[in-house]
């Protein structure tokens, strides 16, 4: 089974390339049978962009590519090629003091970087627009050649609000996702393979690529390697993530059903009382639960008051008890969330099926196990994942609560026994300044978070077989 | 027969006390720390500690640490008022840009739709804070850090907002497309279907989104930090707050956060309350629709 199935997944990678290939071959053949069967306008638009659609009466288009291609030319020239010429080597001459003790700035290769990727992208899609220009002549010229009408501007623009609707919706979040998001992602997987750190500090100090080096770091286990310390926070992210979905998961379903039961008043009132931890924003609810099981807070004092310990029990110095008492206050926060939701699909769930079952004598257990169970795994099993995935990076409980600490002098880059991936990663970025490693954290926390998602997606019952329940 | 009923009254009766007293218990567990924190919030700060003691309910019930508060030699109401403006402007724009791509991509087709789905899934799954240094320099580009932090902070919310339609894409993959249909063949564009055809149906999604939008820059803290990186001027209620909290140098602070908290979570606590309903509407969908 699993076999075959490694065979089909290979097979599936390899006709992809394929016809990757064959996409591109017959993208550039088509592209020289533009050039030789176009007549002089569709042959000009080769060099200047929208030549042809403006020389047959498209304004709009014509317009908008020539402008794209005298920007893009305007761009590589007073910007652009001055930081990509020097991509290979983010910089060579150093800052320093002048003979004169002043001081001069040389490359800054922050800014080398960032602006060699953003260049490089920027000219993957003018390559793009460019083959745009392209098909838009050949399909101009069909058109005119089979007889058909080619739209007027003001056709032109009105398809921007009906049938090219998508691109006027799609536009400004597209933009804003690739300035915000995708390329400062391709900067920060980038600099994982450089020396980005506290000795190499942008602008003052120059640095560079070093390959594979900071991943070799994160797996070597000598005592200045990362090794170890990645192994026991990667371990409890894991652990955490698996408590925290779980447990919030079935105590939430437990206290829905109990609030559901038949007999059991006024449910509006015992679900706003829950609901109250997830409307107060948790930097307050959390921060005074900290403080609540603080050494000198609330609980110890109470208990050492009371004659019922001798000293104040450790719950946020020991490393043990610290996880345990995270895992607890995270049930406060996430049972009333699982059981909104759980309320609401229990409802879902067909009378009939509980009333044959207690006809045949069926406890309430198992009526939980054979009915219940199923149906809400089935219908919340990609919420489940979603919870899992998000609990991986459950950055406020942990950094409210502990921030990742009892620290100790057996882990390495600051971390703390309660430090999750995101955690350590951004104790790394804003006190050690150890950019680089926090890189390669970033994309560790990718891989785990890529993985899991991908194997749990693919045998979930309710993506396997849609059907299933209905 | 009848003892038989009786006794099978008597057992509910002894199953339902059982759950009430569960609930009950659930209730205190639930509530005490919200009361612990209202109670402290009155601690007089004159008379008695305004750190941490030992006891919970205050000697002498005062509004010190309110009338500090609002007194001219705290900034809280300054900090306040950047977290509300920040909160509006995020839910609207937020909402819209939601609004929008859900729509283009429950009802249109178009080439590379799957593709561009799939890759704003991948996307989702880089940690946030990974890329923070970076974000801080775009910003600090457009001077938009420490006195410019506000409109920064909107700036970095808002951009990336598009990829948060599961939820509102689920809700109008429901709303039938026939409906849609009808109106075009009346001749209406895709775009004045958009605007007043599917948007005034959406109201739940609306109110849903705009709500979770609403309430999520009262507890970011992370990045409201570092882009307005000790300019206080540009702090947000949660990173003033839990200054107060963790920092050695406030001790006495520990009341005023009590009445500081008590002051953003009441508002924000009462609104979700009148919204719940859509919130619930909002977070089962989008649980059953993954």
């Amino acid at each position: 089974m699993k076999d075959t199935e490694n065979r089909n997944v290979f097979k599936k990678a390899e006709s992809a390339v394929a016809g990757a290939f064959r996409f591109i071959g017959g993208d550039v053949k088509d592209i020289g049978v533009t050039f030789k069967e176009g007549d002089y306008k569709t042959r000009l638009s080769f060099l200047i962009m929208g030549f042809g659609p403006l020389m047959r009466k498209l304004y709009a288009r014509g317009v908008a590519y020539l402008t794209l291609e005298v920007l893009f030319i305007f761009y590589m020239i007073s910007f652009g090629w001055g930081y990509l010429k020097d991509i290979g080597t983010l910089g060579t001459i150093a800052s320093g003091y002048n003979p004169d003790g002043t001081r001069f700035y040389g490359d800054n290769s922050f800014l080398i970087l960032l602006y060699g990727v953003l260049t490089v992208i920027i000219i993957l899609f003018f390559i793009l627009a460019w083959r745009m220009n392209v098909r838009e002549n050949r399909n101009e010229e069909k058109l005119i050649k089979g007889g058909g009408k080619l739209p007027k501007t003001r056709e032109d623009l009105h398809s921007l609000l009906d049938s090219n609707f998508d691109k006027t919706l799609l536009a400004l979040p597209c933009l804003g996702i690739f300035l915000f998001t995708v390329l400062p992602i391709i900067f920060m997987i980038c600099v994982a393979f450089t020396n980005y750190d506290y000795n190499h500090q942008a602008p003052a100090k120059l640095f560079t690529w070093v390959g594979f080096d900071n991943f070799m770091n994160l797996f070597s286990f000598g005592s200045e390697g990362f090794g170890s310390t990645f192994i026991t926070v990667l371990g409890w992210t894991l652990v955490w993530a698996f408590f925290a979905t779980f447990l919030n998961y079935f105590l939430g379903m437990a206290v829905a059903i109990l609030i559901n039961r038949k007999g059991v008043k006024f449910k509006k009132l015992w679900r706003t009382i829950l609901v109250v931890t997830i409307a107060v924003p948790q930097f307050v609810s959390l921060l005074y639960v900290y403080k609540m099981f603080a050494n000198d807070g609330l609980i110890n004092s109470y208990l050492l008051k009371w004659g019922l310990i001798e000293s104040a029990i450790p719950f946020w110095t020991n490393a043990t008890l610290a996880k345990i008492t995270i895992i607890v206050v995270n049930l406060w926060i996430g049972i009333p969330y699982m059981m909104l939701i759980a309320t609401g699909l229990l409802m879902n769930i067909p009378e009939d099926l509980y009333e044959s079952a207690r006809i045949d004598g069926a406890s309430p257990f198992q009526m939980f196990r054979k009915i219940t169970l199923p149906y809400m795994l089935f219908v919340t099993g990609p919420f489940l994942l979603t919870q899992f995935t998000g609990n991986l990076n459950n950055f406020n409980v942990i950094f409210l609560l502990t921030q990742g600490g009892p620290q100790s002098m057996d882990l390495t880059g600051g971390a703390g026994y309660t430090d999750l991936l995101v955690t350590w990663l951004y104790k790394m970025t804003i006190n050690d300044t150890n950019y680089r490693m926090a890189a390669v954290i970033g994309i560790m926390v990718f891989l785990v978070t890529a993985v899991i998602s991908l194997v749990v997606y693919n045998i979930l019952p309710s993506v396997k077989d849609e059907e299933g329940f209905q | 027969m009848a003892k038989e009923k009786k006794l099978h009254k008597q057992h509910k009766t002894a199953k339902n006390v059982a759950s009430y007293i569960v609930l009950v218990l659930i209730s205190i567990i639930w509530l005490f720390p919200f009361v612990c924190l209202v109670l402290q919030s009155f601690r007089s700060y004159a008379t008695e500690n305004g750190g941490m003691v030992d006891y919970l309910l205050p000697k002498q019930f005062s509004l010190d640490s309110y009338k500090w508060l609002f007194s001219s030699e705290s900034q809280f109401f300054k900090w306040y008022g950047n977290t509300l403006i920040i909160a509006a402007f995020v839910a609207a724009i937020q909402t819209f840009i939601v609004l929008c791509v859900s729509y283009a991509l429950s009802r249109m087709r178009f080439n590379g739709r799957r593709a561009l789905m799939n890759f704003w899934l991948v996307l989702g799954m880089f940690p946030g804070f990974l890329t923070m240094i970076c974000l801080y320099f775009l910003l600090k580009n457009f001077g938009l850090t420490q006195a410019g932090a506000i409109p920064g902070l909107i700036l970095i919310t808002v951009a990336s907002s598009g990829m948060q339609y599961y939820v509102c894409k689920g809700f109008f993959d429901t709303l039938p497309k026939s409906l849609d249909e009808a109106a075009r063949i009346d001749g209406a564009s895709r775009a004045r279907i958009f605007f007043t055809l599917t948007i005034p149906l959406s109201k739940p999604i609306i109110i849903y989104t705009a709500l979770v939008a609403f309430m999520a820059p009262w507890c970011d803290y992370v990045i409201a930090s570092y882009v307005a990186f000790g300019f206080s001027d540009s702090y947000n209620v949660a990173v003033a707050l839990q200054r107060w909290v963790w920092t050695n140098d406030y001790q006495g602070f520990f009341t005023r956060f009590c009445a500081g908290g008590i002051l953003v979570a009441v508002p924000i606590t009462l609104l979700f309350m009148c919204l719940q309903k859509y919130y619930v509407e909002g977070v089962t969908g989008g649980a059953v629709k993954g």
